[in-house]
Order: structure tokens, then C-alpha cells, then sequence
């Protein structure tokens, strides 16, 4: 197996379109563990750490840009990333320990195409975009698009993801990311909730968007929910149908980690709190500096 | 097998070695340098062991191609101590009988150093939540925990 460590976008796509059998990588928490559990080793591992644009965060305007390869803790540490999209950088710190943060990117978190990927639902509502290199220039992807089975994605083999584009929240707007695990860290989501929520100014909601992880055999965006939402004051009956709404929008498997009946009970459950959350953060910002 | 050569900076001390691409930085830190200090837990970046500081953050050595280390900087446990006087974090390990089998110990030592150098009077959570990447399966952590905020007093008022 070779390393290769390109500085540009077209170094690595010439690389991985010259050799049908490599990958890319940026901080290997995925990759490692699966050739321990006996994945073939590919031809070649190409590593995106060493160009810029897919390790740099920054502000262009009113869009973020979050490079593919930027470690977790780069968004968790960066205040000003976190004020305006808290539910996507907790979800980006759910992610394993320090040391997983240290190296396991938003990049490899969706392309690794998990099911149960913290960082995916977050994205989701907050209509990230994929930015995607490939032998045509880059084409801009909505995120719920670029994964289309469990480990499988829309890329094609010389396509990489070189950085999500984010556009700041307007107005009253706040995002939450719950999910269940048996412990308080280190495990993989059970279920995991992204809801993203607007409010007008008389409190009543004018947006949402609701995704679930761990659920289905990709993120689910759920419409139902969304539906139930918007137009309420949060009150009781609303967040009960925006619940059974999330609770009917999965299909997850049996497995050791949930059964089908409880993942969809508590898919309804982290909805409704996450949805309470983003109010909450709406409503603090608001209280605390009179503007959004 | 392609190998590389690697140029990099550990514990202070220029080093250099001869890799095979695909091997892990613990690996080669174990077996071209002779720094046995990191150890093979899990070998997938769950149990801590194979901690180290690379270029300032904390990180698994099992999951680092030993070539991703060109032109870094790392901290392994062995660069802890000075010449004649262990770590602080080293000997309240000691005194507060923080360790049992030893194995997870370096790597405990490396995330609290990490964590020491981020937050010099972290809260008890905080010690927590920075050491969930380790495992022991000896002590049951109470004096790990206990051991490390123990170091930080120390470190933050030298006697």
C-alpha cells in the first residue's frame, strides 16, 4: 500500500483517477478500524490533510465554508462557528473522544456513509452543500443527496468532497442535535435528531427542518414533522404531532443497539426535545442582545 | 511495499526513519525508534493507548500513517520527564497509585498533559470527559482522576 500526500485538489484527483483501487482519507478513524476488521487494503491511501482548502473554516460573507477534512475540533473550538450552528458543532464533539476529534472530519463522517453518523442529520437541516471536485470542475451538492445506501455515496471514483458551504441563519434561527447512546460518550447513536428552527417575532414558528440518523438506511429528512411544526407555538399538541410524524418516518433494523420499536419511540422523543432546544437557543440569544 | 523517509521532531530530538506506507505511526515510533512507551490497545482509536501529541492535538497513534509524521512535531510519553525529575502528572501517578497494570498509563499521561496544556484547573467533568478516550480496566479510574487534578494543583502553584 503507498501514501500519497497531494497540496492540491487536482493532484489528489489525479491520483485517485489513476488508480482505481485508492482512497482518500482524512483522519482515518474509519478507515483504520475497517481494514483491522479485514477490509482489503486499497492500492493506495491519499491523504487531504495537507491542502488547505479542505482543512480550512472560514467565513466568506454569509457562508460559512467548512473544509472536508477539517477536524472535529476545529468547529467545536471555534466560537464563532458554534454560535451560529450549536446543534452542528455538539454534534461534530459527539463524535468519539478527544483523540477521534483531533483527526475525524465532516468530510469522512458523511463519506464513510453510516447510517448512524452524528454530524449527517445536523448537516441536513441546516441545507448544507456539498462542494464536490470532479474531472468537470466542481458541481455543488445538497448533503441529504451525496449518500445513497449504507457505505455507498453518489461520488463518483475520482469525485472528493473538498468542503461544505453553510449560510449563516437568518433572522431567529438556531439548530439542536440530540442522540441517544446507553452512556454519556463514545458510542454510536441509537438515534440521532437534527432539528433546525426559525421563529417570528411572535414567537410562532415560520421554518423547521427535521432530520433522524439511525433510523433508516440514510439520514431521513421528515416533512411530516416539519409540517407540524411550522405555523405553531411549539405548544404541547404540535410537538406531539411533530413526534409521531418523526416516529412514522423510520424504518430502522433490529440490531444490538435498538430495537425497531424503541429506535422509533425515541426518534419521536429526541425530536420534540430538539425542537425545544433550538426554541430555547432562539429565545436566549434574543433575550440576551435583542437582535439575531 | 513502498517505504518512505521520514523527517520529524519527537520529544524534542530530531529523528528519522525508514517506514513502510501503510504502517502506524505507533508502530513505527515502537519499532524504528525504540519508544515503547505508547502501546496497542485496540489498534482502532478506541481505548487511548497509543496516545500521543501530534503538532499540538491529542491523537492515536494507531490510526497515524507513520508517513502523515513528515515535518510534525511529537510528544510521546518518554518527553515527559526531564533529565533528573519526573512529570508532575508522572509522580502523582505514582503517589496516588494511579496505575495497576501500567498498560493504559502512557496514554492516560499524554490526553492529561493534553488536556493540562488546554486547561490548567479543569473541573473534576472536565478531567473526565478528557480522559474518555482511555480505557483501564484496572482501577476504575477514581485515582487516575483524582491523580490528575492533583497534578494540576501542583503545576499551577510549583512548590
Amino acid at each position: 500500500m503507498k501514501y500519497a500526500a497531494p497540496t492540491t485538489i487536482d493532484e489528489a484527483r489525479t491520483l485517485l483517477a489513476g488508480d482505481a483501487d485508492a482512497i482518500v482519507f482524512a483522519g482515518a478513524t474509519d478507515v483504520v478500524p475497517q481494514m483491522r476488521a479485514g477490509r482489503p487494503e486499497p492500492s493506495m491511501v491519499i491523504d487531504l490533510k495537507k491542502i488547505d482548502r479542505l482543512m480550512s473554516v472560514s467565513l466568506d460573507g454569509d457562508t460559512w465554508q467548512v473544509g472536508a477534512a477539517a477536524p472535529s475540533s476545529a468547529l467545536t473550538s471555534n466560537a464563532a462557528f458554534a454560535a451560529d450552528f450549536p446543534g452542528l458543532a455538539e454534534a461534530a464533539g459527539l463524535i468519539g473522544s478527544d483523540q477521534i476529534q483531533n483527526r475525524s472530519s465532516l468530510g469522512g463522517n458523511l463519506c464513510n456513509a453510516s447510517p448512524a453518523a452524528d454530524s449527517v442529520p445536523a448537516l441536513v437541516v441546516n441545507d448544507a452543500v456539498a462542494v464536490i471536485a470532479g474531472a468537470d470542475g466542481e458541481r455543488r451538492v445538497p448533503v441529504a443527496d451525496v449518500v445513497t445506501g449504507p457505505g455507498q455515496t453518489s461520488l463518483a471514483h475520482d469525485e472528493i468532497v473538498v468542503c461544505f458551504e453553510l449560510a449563516r441563519p437568518a433572522g431567529r434561527t438556531s439548530d439542536a442535535y440530540l442522540r441517544l447512546i446507553p452512556r454519556t460518550e463514545m458510542d454510536i447513536a441509537v438515534v440521532g435528531a437534527g432539528v433546525r428552527l426559525t421563529l417570528d417575532d411572535s414567537g410562532s414558528v415560520s421554518a423547521a427542518s427535521v432530520a433522524l440518523g439511525a433510523v433508516a438506511p440514510t439520514v431521513v429528512r421528515v416533512p411530516a414533522a416539519e409540517a407540524a411544526l411550522v405555523g405553531s407555538s411549539l405548544d404541547d399538541a404540535s410537538l406531539a404531532a411533530a413526534a409521531a410524524a418523526a416516529s412514522d418516518a423510520c424504518s430502522p433494523i433490529d440490531d444490538k443497539r435498538g430495537t425497531i420499536s424503541y429506535r422509533r419511540q425515541v426518534a419521536g422523543v429526541l425530536t420534540r426535545r430538539a425542537a425545544g432546544i433550538a426554541a430555547d437557543r432562539i429565545r436566549t440569544r434574543n433575550g440576551q442582545n435583542g437582535v439575531s | 511495499m513502498s517505504r518512505t523517509h521520514v523527517n520529524c521532531e519527537v520529544n524534542g530530538d530530531a529523528v528519522d526513519f525508514l517506514t513502510e506506507d501503510g504502517e502506524s505511526l505507533l508502530n513505527a515510533l515502537r519499532d524504528e525508534l525504540g519508544l515503547i512507551g505508547a502501546k496497542e490497545g485496540c489498534g482502532t482509536g478506541d481505548c487511548g493507548a497509543c496516545s500521543v501529541i501530534m503538532d499540538g492535538r491529542l491523537q492515536c497513534a494507531c490510526l497515524i500513517f507513520a508517513p502523515e509524521a513528515d515535518g510534525a512535531s511529537i510528544t510521546t510519553c518518554e518527553g515527559l520527564a526531564s533529565a533528573d525529575e519526573l512529570h508532575p502528572l508522572q509522580q502523582c501517578f505514582l503517589e496516588g497509585a494511579a496505575l495497576q497494570c501500567g498498560i493504559c498509563t502512557p496514554g492516560f499521561l499524554i490526553a492529561a498533559k493534553a488536556l493540562l496544556d488546554e486547561n490548567p484547573d479543569p473541573t473534576e467533568t472536565e478531567v473526565r470527559y478528557a480522559l474518555a478516550g482511555n480505557l483501564c480496566r484496572c482501577t476504575g479510574y477514581d485515582k487516575i482522576v483524582r491523580s490528575v487534578l492533583e497534578a494540576a494543583v501542583q503545576i499551577r502553584t510549583p512548590a
